[in-house]
C-alpha cells in the first residue's frame, strides 16, 4: 500500500517538473515575451524604455530561470508578479479557495445533471425524453462559454451553475453511450426482465463494469472545468484563479504562469490519480 | 427514433447543400458591405437575417460559414479520435510503463497553457497566408492537441476489455496482438470514441473562434460559425433582436441531427 | 399644550431642511476596466491607477477639464522664470493630509524628489525630463517651493496637474493623501473603496465643504457588456467611457443618460513599415517609402463610412495628430484627405503603378498586396480594418486582416519589425504637442513607422526633428503654435500616419448624478468628482 502511494507521489512529482518546464519553454518562446505593453507609451524617456527591455533580458535563459524558480518555490516563493506587482503566493492564496469552492459546486451540479439525464435517458427509452436530452446537451455544448456566463450575469444567477451546465454537457454524452452499452449487457437485460429495480441493477449491475470508465471522464470533467473557469470567473465577477489565468497570459507573466501551471497539473493529476485508484477498486471488486 | 434519425439526416443533408451550394443560393457575397443601408438592420426582404455590425448581409454568412465550419471540424474531430483511439487502446492495452507513460503525457498535455503554442504557430505563419490556410492550420491543431481528454477513458476502457472473457481466449487461441487490437479491443470502445467525436465537432466550432484573437482561425471577411457565435456576447444588450439567435439555433440543429446519426440502439425499441 | 406646539416646530424644521440633509451625499458606484497597479502616485502607469491617483491625489495646480485653463490648486499662485528652468509656487498654509500630518513645501520637495528619481522610471516624471541632470529643490519657506530644471520644460506649468502631492512625514506614506476621497478598503479583484476625506481643504462657492459625494466605489470590471447591463439595472451611476455601439441602443431606453461631449482627442492612424531592415520583401518596401501610395491609400479610404458605420455617427474624419477639439494647437487650414478613389488611382499611376482587369500592379508587375495587424481587444479597430480591405478592393488592392494579441503585435511594431502595415490608436490626454516629442523625433523609441533612426531618414523627417526641438525650447505659445503647424501640414503631406478618425468622448450618467457635466478631456465625467453628489442620496438597486 505505502508502495504504491509512494510510486503515485514520484510519477505526480516528476510529471509536475516537468509540466513546469514545458510551460516555461513555451511562455518563454511564444511571441510577445520580450516586449512590454508600456513601451508603447510615448511619455516614457528612451532610457525608461531600455530599462523595460532590461528587466525582462533577466528571464531570458529558461533553464536558468527555472532552477531558480524551483530552489525559491521549495522555500514557499513563488517569485513576483510583473503584471500585478505583488507576490505569487499572495495571489494564488487569495484566489484558490473561491476557484476550489466555484469548481466543486460546478462539478456537483455537472455531475448529477449528467447522472440524472443519462440514466433516465437509457432506462426510460421514450424517444421524446431521448431526444430532449440530446437537444439539451447539444444545446449547451454550442453556447459560447462566455456567452453563458454572460447570459447567467444578466438573470442574476451564480457562476457555478454556468459551470455546471458546461460540465454537464461535455460529461452526458460519454456516460449515456457507457450507460448504454452496458444496458445491453445480457446480464443486465436479464435482470430487468427480472424486476430488479433501478438503483439495484445501477449500483450492482452497471457501476461494477462501466465504473472505471465512468469515474475515468468525471476525472478528466475536472480538467475541463478548470479551464471554463477562465471564462466563467472573468464574466460573473468571480475573483479566482482563473481570471488570474488569463490576465497573466496577457501580460506574460511567467512566474504567476509557471506556478498556475504547477497548481493546474496537480489537481489535474490528483483527479485522474484519484478516477484511476477508485477504478481499480471498482475492478477488483468486480473479480 | 428510425423515423427521427431519418429526419436527422434530411436535415444534415439540407445543411449540407445549402451550405456547398452558398454561391448559388446566398442573395449577396458573404463580404459585401452595404454601406447605404444602416448596419444590425433588422431583417427584410433582401436580407432575411438582417445584416451585421458592417452591414453585410447575415444569411449569406451564415451559408457561407457553414462551409468553413461543417468541412473542417468534423476533420479536425475525427483526427482528435483517432489520436485518442491509438493512444488510449494502446497505452490501456499493453499496460504497464508503457499506460503510465502515455497517461502522464496526457495528464500533461492537459495541464500544459497550449495558448503560447499556438501563439508561436501564429507567429510562424507568413503574414499573408490565405483564409483557407489559416483556419485549415488551426483545426489541425486543434484535433492534435484534443486528444488527451478522451484517452484517458479510452485507456481506461481498453484495460477492461484487456481482462475480459472473450480476450484471454483469443490471445490464448494465438490470435496476433494487432489483430485483437483492430478486431476486438477498438470495436468495443466504440461508445466512448463515438461521443468524443460528436462532442469535439462544436468544440472546435467553437474554439476556432476563440482563436480568431490571437490571429489564428478565420480571418476577414471569411465568415465561420464561430465567429458568428461570437456575435451572441453582446446579446443581453441586443435581446429584442431574436434573429442573432438563428446561427446557435442552425448549430444546436446540425450537432443534434449528427448525434442521432451516430446512435444506434444496441437492443432495437 | 406647549409641548405639542413645540413638537410640531421641531417636526417643521426636520420636514423643511431634510431635503438639504439629504440633498448631498451618497456613494457614487462606476467601473475600472482593470485591476490598478499601485496606489503610489509617483509609479502610476495604467489607465486604472490614474484614475484612483485623479480622486485621491492633491496636486499644485489642475487643468479645469471644462475649460481647459489652468486653476491654482494646492498652490495659490505660481511663476516660470529661468527661460523656461525653473517653477516657484506659493502654497496654501494651514492644510492637513487626511490622516492629519500638515502639509508645507517640504513634501512637494519630497513628491518631485521620488518622482524625478532616475531609478524609478516614472512616467510622470520622464514627461519632465527634458535632459539630463539633477532636478534642484530649494524651500524657501514653509509655502514657498523653486524647483529648478537642467533645462527648459515645454508646458512646465500644467505638467503639475498630474503630480499628486505625497507626505514627507506622514506613517501612512502614500495611503495620506490631499484629495477629495482616499482609499479606504481594497479588495483585490473587485473593488476599490474610497471615502470622503475630511481634512480636504476646498469649499464650493456656497461655502459648502467639499467633497459633496460620502464615498465613491470603484468595481474593477473588465467586460463592457456587463457594465452596460449593470448600468441599466441603476447599479451604477457612471460610464466614464461609452462605446458607440451602446450609445444609440441607451439613448433609445435612457435619452437623458447618455452624453456626448463631441469629438475628442483620440485618434486611430494606420502606418506603413518603413524601417530599412525589415524583413519584408524589397519591393514592398519601395511601396512603403512613396510618399505618393501613402497619400492614394489615404484618399481611398471612406472615412465617412468608417465614422457612419464603426461609430455609429459619433466619429468625425481625422486630419493629422491634433483633433479639431484641440482648438488652439489644430491647424485649422487643413481639412481631412477627400475620399476620392479615382484620384488615388491616378496618384498611383503617377507613382509607376498600373491598375488592369480589377488588379493593381508596380512597375515590376507585382500585385499589390499587404497585410494591416491589429489588435484583438478593439472592435472598432478590428472593423475599420475590415472596411479599409472593400476600400482597397475597389483599387485593385487585396488587403489580409491579420488581427493579434497585444503583446505580440507590440513585438512586431517594436521589435521584429515583421509587418506591413499596422492599424493602432493614439490615446491623447494631453493638450500639449511636446507631449508627442517621442512620436516625432526621429531618434525616437515611438516614431512608429522607422524608429530609433541614427540620422533621419529623409528631408522632411529631419525638418520635423527641427521644428520639434523648436517649440520644445520656447515658452511663447504663438511660436511653438507656428512649428507645431509646419509639423501637421508635413505630416498631411507625407502621411506617415494615415489618420482615420476622431471619435466622440461618449458617456452615459444616471440622472440620480447631479452637477455631471462631461467633457472631452479625461476624465470626462467625474472631472469635478469633489461637486458631484447623488439625488435620491445613493440607494442603489441591487448591487454587488
Amino acid at each position: 500500500m505505502l508502495k504504491l502511494c509512494l510510486r503515485h507521489l514520484f510519477r505526480i512529482a516528476v510529471t509536475l517538473l516537468l509540466g513546469g518546464l514545458l510551460a516555461a519553454t513555451l511562455i518563454r518562446f511564444a511571441p510577445g515575451f520580450d516586449t512590454d505593453e508600456q513601451q508603447m507609451d510615448s511619455r516614457l524617456s528612451a532610457e525608461s524604455i531600455q530599462a523595460l527591455r532590461q528587466q525582462r533580458a533577466a528571464q531570458k535563459n529558461v533553464l536558468k530561470f527555472y532552477a531558480a524558480f524551483l530552489s525559491a518555490a521549495v522555500r514557499g516563493d513563488f517569485g513576483k508578479s510583473e503584471t500585478l506587482d505583488r507576490p505569487v503566493r499572495e495571489l494564488i492564496a487569495e484566489r484558490l479557495p473561491v476557484t476550489l469552492k466555484l469548481m466543486a459546486y460546478g462539478l456537483v451540479v455537472g455531475w448529477s445533471l449528467a447522472l440524472l439525464f443519462a440514466v433516465t435517458a437509457t432506462m426510460a427509452r421514450i424517444t421524446a425524453w431521448d431526444l430532449a436530452t440530446t437537444a439539451l446537451a447539444g444545446l449547451f455544448l454550442c453556447i459560447p462559454s462566455a456567452v453563458l456566463a454572460l447570459a447567467f450575469v444578466f438573470i442574476r444567477a451564480p457562476g457555478y451553475l454556468a459551470l455546471g451546465l458546461i460540465v454537464f454537457s461535455h460529461v452526458f454524452r460519454y456516460w449515456r453511450n457507457l450507460l448504454d452499452k452496458s444496458y445491453a449487457m445480457p446480464h443486465i437485460v436479464t435482470a430487468r426482465a427480472k424486476g430488479l429495480g433501478t438503483v439495484r441493477i445501477l449500483l450492482w449491475h452497471v457501476l461494477p463494469v462501466s465504473g472505471a470508465q465512468l469515474l475515468a471522464v468525471a476525472g478528466v470533467s475536472v480538467s475541463i472545468a478548470l479551464g471554463a473557469t477562465i471564462p466563467v470567473e472573468a464574466l460573473c465577477g468571480i475573483p479566482g484563479i482563473g481570471e488570474l489565468a488569463w490576465q497573466a497570459a496577457l501580460g506574460r507573466d511567467l512566474s504567476l504562469l509557471v506556478t498556475l501551471t504547477l497548481l493546474v497539473t496537480v489537481v489535474t493529476l490528483v483527479a485522474n490519480t484519484a478516477s484511476d485508484v477508485l477504478g481499480q477498486a471498482f475492478r477488483t471488486q468486480r473479480a | 427514433m428510425k423515423r427521427i434519425r431519418q429526419f436527422a439526416c434530411v436535415l444534415l443533408l439540407v445543411v449540407t447543400v445549402a451550405s456547398l451550394g452558398a454561391s448559388v443560393f446566398a442573395p449577396a457575397n458573404y463580404a459585401t458591405q452595404f454601406r447605404d443601408e444602416l448596419p444590425n438592420a433588422a431583417p427584410s426582404r433582401s436580407h432575411w437575417l438582417g445584416t451585421d455590425d458592417l452591414g453585410r448581409d447575415r444569411f449569406s454568412r451564415v451559408l457561407y460559414g457553414t462551409r468553413v465550419s461543417l468541412l473542417l471540424a468534423p476533420a479536425a474531430a475525427l483526427l482528435s479520435t483517432l489520436l485518442a483511439a491509438l493512444i488510449g487502446a494502446l497505452a490501456g492495452y499493453l499496460g504497464g510503463t508503457w499506460e503510465k507513460i502515455a497517461m502522464t503525457g496526457a495528464d500533461l498535455f492537459l495541464s500544459l497553457p497550449w495558448l503560447f503554442l499556438l501563439l508561436m504557430v501564429r507567429a510562424m505563419l507568413p503574414l499573408n497566408v490565405s483564409a483557407f490556410t489559416s483556419v485549415t492550420v488551426t483545426f489541425f491543431l486543434l484535433g492534435l492537441l484534443g486528444w488527451a481528454a478522451s484517452a484517458r477513458v479510452v485507456c481506461s476502457g481498453a484495460k477492461a476489455i484487456r481482462n475480459s472473457d472473450f480476450v484471454l481466449l483469443a490471445r490464448a487461441s494465438g490470435v496476433s496482438r494487432a489483430r485483437l487490437l483492430l478486431r476486438h479491443v477498438l470495436p468495443n470502445l466504440k461508445p466512448v470514441l463515438l461521443a468524443q467525436f460528436w462532442i469535439s465537432i462544436p468544440i472546435f466550432i467553437l474554439s476556432e473562434a476563440n482563436l480568431g484573437i490571437l490571429g489564428l482561425g478565420v480571418a476577414e471577411p471569411l465568415p465561420s460559425w464561430g465567429s458568428l457565435l461570437r456575435e451572441l456576447e453582446s446579446y443581453a444588450n441586443f435581446s429584442n433582436e431574436y434573429w442573432r439567435l438563428v446561427p446557435l439555433v442552425l448549430l444546436v440543429i446540425t450537432v443534434t441531427s449528427f448525434q442521432l446519426i451516430l446512435s444506434r440502439d444496441e437492443v432495437s425499441a | 399644550m406647549i409641548r405639542k406646539f413645540g413638537l410640531l416646530r421641531w417636526l417643521a424644521v426636520v420636514v423643511l431642511l431634510a431635503p438639504f440633509a439629504f440633498a448631498q451625499g451618497g456613494e457614487l458606484h462606476f467601473c475600472l476596466k482593470s485591476e490598478p497597479k499601485t496606489f503610489n502616485p509617483v509609479l502610476v502607469e495604467d489607465d486604472s491607477s490614474e484614475v484612483v491617483r485623479y480622486l485621491t491625489g492633491g496636486v499644485l495646480v489642475r487643468i479645469n477639464r471644462q475649460t481647459q485653463q489652468l486653476e491654482p490648486e494646492l498652490a495659490t499662485s505660481w511663476k516660470i522664470t529661468n527661460s523656461g528652468r525653473t517653477i516657484t509656487f506659493n502654497l496654501r498654509h494651514g492644510l492637513y493630509f487626511s490622516d492629519g500630518t500638515p502639509f508645507s513645501a517640504e513634501d512637494v520637495a519630497y513628491t518631485m524628489t521620488q518622482l524625478m528619481d532616475p531609478k524609478l522610471h516614472s512616467v510622470t516624471g520622464d514627461m519632465f525630463r527634458s535632459a539630463q541632470g539633477t532636478v534642484q529643490m530649494n524651500v524657501l519657506s514653509p509655502d514657498r517651493i523653486s524647483i529648478t530644471f537642467p533645462a527648459a520644460v515645454a508646458g512646465l506649468d500644467k505638467l503639475f496637474d498630474q503630480v499628486a502631492i505625497m507626505s514627507a512625514k506622514s506613517p501612512r506614506k502614500e495611503m495620506a493623501v490631499l484629495g477629495p476621497f482616499y482609499i479606504a478598503d481594497y479588495k483585490p479583484g473587485s473593488y476599490v473603496y474610497l471615502r470622503k476625506n475630511n481634512n480636504y481643504w476646498k469649499k464650493d462657492a456656497h461655502g459648502r465643504q467639499l467633497p459633496l459625494l460620502d464615498a465613491v466605489k470603484l468595481d474593477i470590471q473588465p467586460n463592457r457588456d456587463i457594465e452596460l447591463m449593470r448600468f441599466k439595472r441603476g447599479e451604477l451611476d457612471l460610464i466614464p467611457a461609452l462605446d458607440s455601439d451602446y450609445f444609440n441602443k441607451l439613448a433609445e431606453a435612457e435619452p437623458g443618460e447618455v452624453r456626448d461631449a463631441g469629438p475628442s482627442l483620440d485618434s486611430d492612424q494606420m502606418w506603413f513599415n518603413q524601417v530599412q531592415t525589415a524583413p519584408i520583401p524589397d519591393y514592398k518596401k519601395a511601396w512603403f517609402r512613396s510618399e505618393q501610395f501613402r497619400q492614394a491609400i489615404s484618399m481611398a479610404i471612406n472615412r465617412a463610412d468608417l465614422c457612419r458605420i464603426v461609430f455609429a455617427g459619433h466619429a468625425q474624419p481625422a486630419v493629422g495628430p491634433t483633433s479639431p477639439a484641440n482648438r488652439f494647437w489644430f491647424n485649422s487650414k487643413l481639412k481631412p484627405y477627400p475620399f476620392d478613389q479615382q484620384g488615388a488611382l491616378n496618384r498611383l499611376a503617377a507613382a509607376g503603378f498600373k491598375f488592369q482587369n480589377g488588379v493593381l500592379r508596380d512597375s515590376a508587375g507585382n500585385a499589390v498586396e499587404f497585410s494591416i495587424v491589429t489588435n484583438s481587444s478593439s472592435k472598432p479597430r478590428e472593423r475599420m480594418a475590415t472596411m479599409i480591405q472593400q476600400d482597397l478592393s475597389h483599387i485593385g488592392i487585396k488587403v489580409n486582416v491579420v488581427v493579434l494579441d497585444f503583446p505580440s503585435l507590440i513585438e512586431r511594431i517594436t521589435e521584429k519589425f515583421n509587418y506591413e502595415a499596422a492599424l493602432l490608436g493614439f490615446i491623447n490626454d494631453d493638450l500639449d504637442p511636446n507631449s508627442q516629442m517621442n512620436v516625432w523625433l526621429s531618434s525616437a523609441e515611438n516614431h512608429q513607422w522607422n524608429p530609433v533612426q541614427k540620422t533621419p531618414a529623409t528631408a522632411w523627417e529631419a525638418e520635423v526633428d527641427k521644428l520639434m526641438r523648436e517649440q520644445a525650447s520656447t515658452a511663447d505659445a504663438h511660436k511653438r503654435k507656428v512649428a507645431w503647424d509646419r509639423v501637421q501640414e508635413i505630416v498631411y503631406e507625407q502621411q506617415p500616419f494615415i489618420y482615420l478618425e476622431n471619435k466622440d468622448a461618449l458617456s452615459a450618467v444616471s440622472h440620480n448624478v447631479a452637477n455631471a457635466e462631461p467633457v472631452v478631456l479625461r476624465p470626462q465625467t467625474y472631472w469635478n468628482i469633489d461637486e458631484l453628489y447623488l439625488r435620491n442620496n445613493g440607494t442603489h438597486e441591487g448591487g454587488k
